[in-house]
């Protein structure tokens, strides 16, 4: 009963900082909206008996990620965006098409699952557990993975480094 | 241990280790004054009370009596909330340090650990990874352009050496296979051929990890050598620059329960956390352990303020490229020696 007081209470949370990610006009708001939706996910993970994921959503996308996006916020000094009309389209087929689309997907979810519940803490969840299916199960996605992130790493040196920029540096 | 029980006696430990991190937050302000000033060839505080002991007590007087200032220009719900946010996540992570052993009284045995919790370790790297909001929100909403830099400094240097701090620690949980601090501390009972103590920094290599960690976790606190974000000559007072009375004395109990969360960890780690050599009567017994934790403790604490007044302050393209070009490889180098020495004992 108190997990289940908790896990609605977070998940409100998460739609309110979702909603407040988007009704904010000032950058840095946004992104510490953002951080608040990562803070009540990882509650919930936490919940369902998922320590490990729990711990690195903390520390990989509220401590490293956000504090990056918070850092080019503060960085380029965005300031607060004008609050224009927005476009007609967005307005008549986004919203509406948003709402079909949460609609069905949860549609499918109960479909699929029926009434069927998952206690809290049934599901493997230590990190033993994940670190065996990560080097066992899924060694060739994982693999895949690292190498794509090391391509997106390799890509942004290339763009940050300019080379004639290097050349003027020797002139002067 | 029933609900109510559970509820009572973990309030108590709260309160009591709230109550003993913030007494230690401002004597280790009272130490380092004191310290600092000998390595100086001065005095430190003297005036208040024997030692100046009282001195501490005389400053929280006087930063709840002093006029809370808030400057026109900013950002008011960020420029309030940063330094809250500082102090909150340095305070939370004593919740998972363990002290000691645990303690009977009656039939309860009760750890001394506010809450032991199977990763630990990672809720501590976590807490820790959202204390840098907090300066660097502080230094963005002051709206002043040293706040400023002082904040981007933070931020930059925080995620940069939070890297390698990570990957010092992987070496330990190897050696252990927990992310449990009570596993990982009991790991080191014992001792190699009868008189080398059994902790991690005698083991496997683990000696590079620990100065790792302790070079990373200096930069990770802002401390000199690495206190680019606050330094005085260059940015008056860095981030804490707009702000005056208690909400500038938030910012120095984090800084000093982040120094003190550290030692706590670096002596869990690697030192063997609250082993040492326990006699005596029963009492004693029981206490013992913890005051050999407090001893190593307020040992790491000593060095800190040591370092504080012996070495100057980094240029900060050396700050970047000391913790990219080499903490970062000699840590990853440090972690594949290790796996390869795991995975050849196994």
């Amino acid at each position: 009963m108190t997990h289940l007081i908790i896990f609605l209470l977070f998940g409100a949370l998460c739609v309110a900082g979702a909603v407040n990610l988007l009704v904010q006009r000032h950058p840095i708001n946004s992104a510490l909206s953002l951080v608040v939706v990562m803070g009540s996910l990882a509650v919930e993970y936490l919940l369902l008996g998922a320590e490990f994921v729990a711990a690195v959503q903390v520390i990989v996308y509220a401590g490293a990620i956000m504090v990056l996006f918070v850092f080019v916020i503060m960085l380029l000094n965005a300031g607060e965006e004008e609050r224009t009309k927005g476009s007609r389209v967005a307005m008549l087929f986004g919203i509406p098409g948003m709402l079909v689309g949460s609609v069905l997907v949860g549609w499918l979810l109960i479909e699929r699952t029926g009434n069927q519940t998952v206690s809290a803490g049934a599901l493997p969840g230590a990190p033993r557990t994940i670190g065996w299916l990560l080097f066992h199960n899924f060694l060739l996605p994982f693999e895949v993975t690292s190498i794509l992130v090391l391509i997106a790493i390799m890509g942004a040196v290339v763009l940050a480094s300019h080379p004639d920029s290097d050349q003027g540096k020797k002139e002067s | 241990m029933n609900l109510t029980t559970f509820i009572v006696v973990s309030v108590i430990k709260t309160v009591l280790a709230l109550f003993v991190l913030l007494t230690a937050v401002a004597y280790t302000v009272w130490l380092e004054r004191k310290v600092v000033g000998h390595i100086q060839n001065r005095w430190g505080p003297t005036r208040v009370g024997p030692f100046g002991l009282l001195q501490p007590l005389a400053d929280g007087v006087k930063f709840l009596f002093k006029e809370d200032l808030t400057p026109p220009h900013v950002y008011k719900p960020l420029y309030i909330a940063a330094p809250m946010i500082a102090v909150v996540f340095a305070l939370t992570s004593i919740a998972v340090i363990p002290i000691g052993n645990s303690v009977t009284i009656g039939n309860l045995v009760i750890p001394l650990q506010i809450t032991d919790v199977n990763i630990g370790l990672l809720i501590i790297l976590g807490v820790t990874s959202l204390g840098v909001y907090g300066v660097a929100l502080a230094g963005w909403s002051s709206n002043s352009k040293y706040s400023l830099l002082g904040g981007l400094r933070a931020s930059a240097q925080m995620i940069s050496y939070e890297i390698s701090l990570g990957l010092s620690l992987v070496g330990v949980l190897m050696l252990t296979g927990s992310f449990s601090l009570r596993d990982i501390v009991n790991a080191q009972s014992g001792t190699f051929w009868g008189f080398i103590p059994r902790w991690n920094i005698f083991h496997g290599g683990q000696f590079i990890a620990f100065f790792i960690y302790l070079t990373a976790a200096y930069a990770e606190t802002n401390r000199i050598p690495f206190d680019l974000p606050e330094a005085e000559t260059e940015l008056v007072a860095g981030y804490h620059t707009e702000y005056s009375a208690m909400k500038f004395a938030m910012f120095f109990m984090a800084e000093y329960a982040n120094m003190i969360t550290v030692a706590a960890v670096a002596s869990l780690l690697f030192l063997g956390g609250w082993h040492g050599p326990v006699f005596g009567p029963p009492l004693m017994r029981a206490l013992l352990p913890v005051f050999w934790f407090v001893l190593r403790i307020f040992g790491f604490l000593f060095v800190y303020i040591w370092v504080r007044g012996t070495l100057p302050r980094f240029r900060y393209d050396q700050l970047m490229a000391f913790g990219w070009k080499f903490l970062l490889p000699l840590a990853m180098a440090n972690l594949v020696i290790t796996a390869l020495v795991v995975a050849l004992r196994a």
